[in-house]
């Protein structure tokens, strides 16, 4: 870990030492491959020996080598040429440890099965930067070649069509900001004991980017849907084929068949060359590598929505198909492992969404949840979206239990813990929308607790 | 002073210009290209491994859990352990009667609703490295293992396309339909 970078920010930064974080990536590695831009360019030799030729020509001149200069302010990036462009941007060097945490519950055996979990602790407002972009794989993500990948439509349809990734992007496209969650997102606040790592290694399973595409009713109008066709089985093209069942009415609401995140082509993990987007829904619903939807009278009860992505109920029943994202919101900022340096003004920030649409309201307690104040919102005219909310806050340096509770147009409010938790079977582990809460101790470390 | 004097010329240039565009060109309102290709049902046939709980379009062939022993053995154990008992990954083997316990174990005997998506599941995405690879009445062989495992379906009873949907999973009727609330 870079010393340096924990002495500079320590204050409302997470102890990544504690997370089961992704190595950082080499910099000067991945420069070097980037683009042959960065390679040490010969320009600057040149600009510098012209440099050192003014020099010797002042001093020649007899004009006295200025001491004013030596001690006027500039830090010494202020007194070197700056570095060269390169093809492809990078954060900088100092940003390195703001990595993904990684989730592998198969370890090696499957090292691309699990989930990347977005370090939420360490971003600020609404757009997720797509590398740092949640993922939910089940048998890692697939090397696809657009020329070579097709979308067929099929099934109770008067037409099956194909659609290449060339013609997909003649269609008219549509670009939204969503958030995509996935349903499993805060088991690890489901553990025994409150575990001290990360507010995003914890509850890191959402992110939110701006998705362009072609609307799925589109397509579907172009096939022509058969009046039995009830619902749609997609499918992606990795290789477990991950498929799930969705309700044609979803389908030709606000359905995307996305290409473009935040400008740029679908990064691979997150569905390249074409993914589905099912807004608000359960993430692994939004089919990445979308390779077939096929029209069907009913549920196709794939692996993915039987034996996962069921909800077990204390009785031994399960609730099944419960597609919907609950309203939810996590403070980030201060979060479990940061530490308050002194006591004194505050900013808390923190991130709310619902799958039903817009938020309406965030409230915050730094009382444990006896008393609660409403939060400034940003973004909240969007349905579907992260919100920002932020609240002022002086930290006298006694001992504080930080909540948010977010209520959504539809009135929803999150649940307290325990009551979520009451509803289902010991092992549930999806659609954990409960309040999260932060202890800040009297020395100013955050932890992760139970309220 | 500057920005006062100059952003109204701007504007009615960029209005111009769109009134000129406009009488260029006339969009094809609310018209999507239309350029989805016809495929034959054949093509469709090779890409179509989804099977719902009624059995369409399980394939041809059979399978015992008698010859489903040797394609596990082969393809599952490492896994999912002797006898599916599980570890590294998922355990298959078990747990009917536990799921209204407090230490339910969710397996395809206890908790799987239908014996098609098991078939369907293994067929597109197992073995994890190398999926696709199996042949169908290797599928039906070790799906029928696996049921026979789980005390479902007899140790020499045929799994095929007529049979595997018949099949009544323990727990078909544990889940509650939320789509419709």
């Amino acid at each position: 870990m870079d010393n340096r970078f924990h002495n500079r920010n320590a204050s409302w930064r997470s102890d990544l030492k504690e997370s089961p974080v992704a190595k950082p990536r080499d910099m000067k590695n991945h420069n070097s491959d980037a683009s042959p831009t960065t390679q040490p360019s010969q320009g600057r030799r040149v600009f510098l020996a012209q440099g050192a030729a003014l020099v010797t020509g002042a001093a020649s001149t007899g004009i006295a080598a200025s001491a004013n200069g030596q001690s006027l302010a500039g830090q010494p990036w202020e007194r070197v040429y700056g570095a060269a462009f390169t093809g492809y941007g990078q954060p900088s060097r100092f940003e390195l440890p703001v990595v993904r945490h990684l989730l592998r519950p198969y370890g090696d055996l499957a090292p691309g099965s699990g989930a990347a979990l977005t370090p939420i602790e360490s971003l600020e407002g609404i757009i997720t930067p797509s590398s740092l972009h949640n993922i939910r794989n089940h048998s890692g993500t697939p090397d696809i070649d657009p020329k070579q990948h097709q979308l067929l439509l099929h099934g109770l349809v008067a037409r099956p069509l194909t659609f290449s990734m060339e013609s997909l992007w003649r269609y008219p496209m549509t670009t939204r900001t969503y958030f995509i969650e996935c349903s499993g997102n805060s088991l690890r606040a489901l553990l025994p004991k409150p575990v001290q790592i990360p507010a995003g290694a914890i509850h890191g399973n959402i992110s939110c980017s701006e998705w362009t595409g072609v609307p799925l009713r589109m397509l579907l109008e172009e096939t022509g849907l058969l009046p039995q066709a009830k619902w749609l089985l997609a499918e992606g093209a990795d290789s477990a084929h991950m498929s799930r069942s969705i309700p044609v009415e979803k389908a030709l609401d606000d359905a995307l068949v996305a290409l473009y995140q935040n400008g740029e082509r679908l990064r691979p993990e997150q569905g390249y060359p074409v993914r589905l987007l099912l807004p608000g829904w359960e993430g692994n619903m939004s089919v990445k590598w979308l390779r077939r939807i096929k029209a069907t009278d009913g549920p196709t009860h794939t692996k993915d929505e039987t034996s996962k992505y069921t909800d077990p109920l204390p009785d031994g029943r399960a609730l099944q198909f419960t597609f919907e994202m609950g309203v939810k919101s996590v403070i980030t900022r201060p979060s479990s492992t940061m530490t308050l340096p002194r006591s004194g003004l505050y900013e808390i920030s923190g991130i709310a969404w619902s799958g039903a649409g817009r938020i309406r309201r965030v409230e915050v307690s730094t009382d444990g949840g006896a008393t609660w104040a409403d939060a400034a919102l940003t973004g909240e005219e969007r349905s579907k979206c992260l919100v920002r909310f932020r609240l002022p806050w002086e930290w006298t340096g006694q001992a504080a239990v930080v909540q948010s509770r977010a209520t959504d147009q539809k009135g929803q409010m999150q649940p307290p813990r325990k009551e979520w938790i009451a509803q289902y079977a010991p092992d549930n582990r999806f659609h954990n929308n409960s309040i999260v809460s932060w202890a800040v101790g009297a020395d100013g470390s955050v932890k992760n607790v139970y309220v | 002073m500057y920005t006062s004097k100059w952003i109204p010329i701007a504007g009615i240039v960029v209005i111009a210009a769109a009134a000129l565009a406009a009488c260029a060109v006339q969009p094809p309102a609310g018209k999507p290209p239309a350029l989805g290709a016809a495929v034959s049902a054949e093509e469709v046939a090779r890409w179509d491994i989804s099977i719902p709980p009624s059995g369409a379009g399980l394939p041809k062939g059979s399978g015992t859990a008698r010859l489903g022993l040797q394609v596990y053995e082969q393809k599952c154990l490492a896994c999912h352990g002797a006898k599916g008992v599980g570890k590294p990954a998922d355990v298959l083997v078990g747990g009917v009667g536990s799921l209204a316990s407090k230490t339910p174990l969710r397996t395809v005997g206890s908790y799987w609703p239908y014996a098609t998506t098991l078939f369907d599941y293994v067929r597109r995405a197992m073995p994890i490295a190398n999926p696709l690879s199996l042949s169908d009445d290797e599928v039906y062989a070790v799906s029928a293992y696996v049921l026979f495992l789980n005390g479902i379906v007899g140790e020499d009873s045929q799994m095929n396309a007529q049979t595997l949907p018949q099949v009544k999973m323990p727990n078909r009727d544990g889940f509650v339909d939320m789509s419709r609330r």
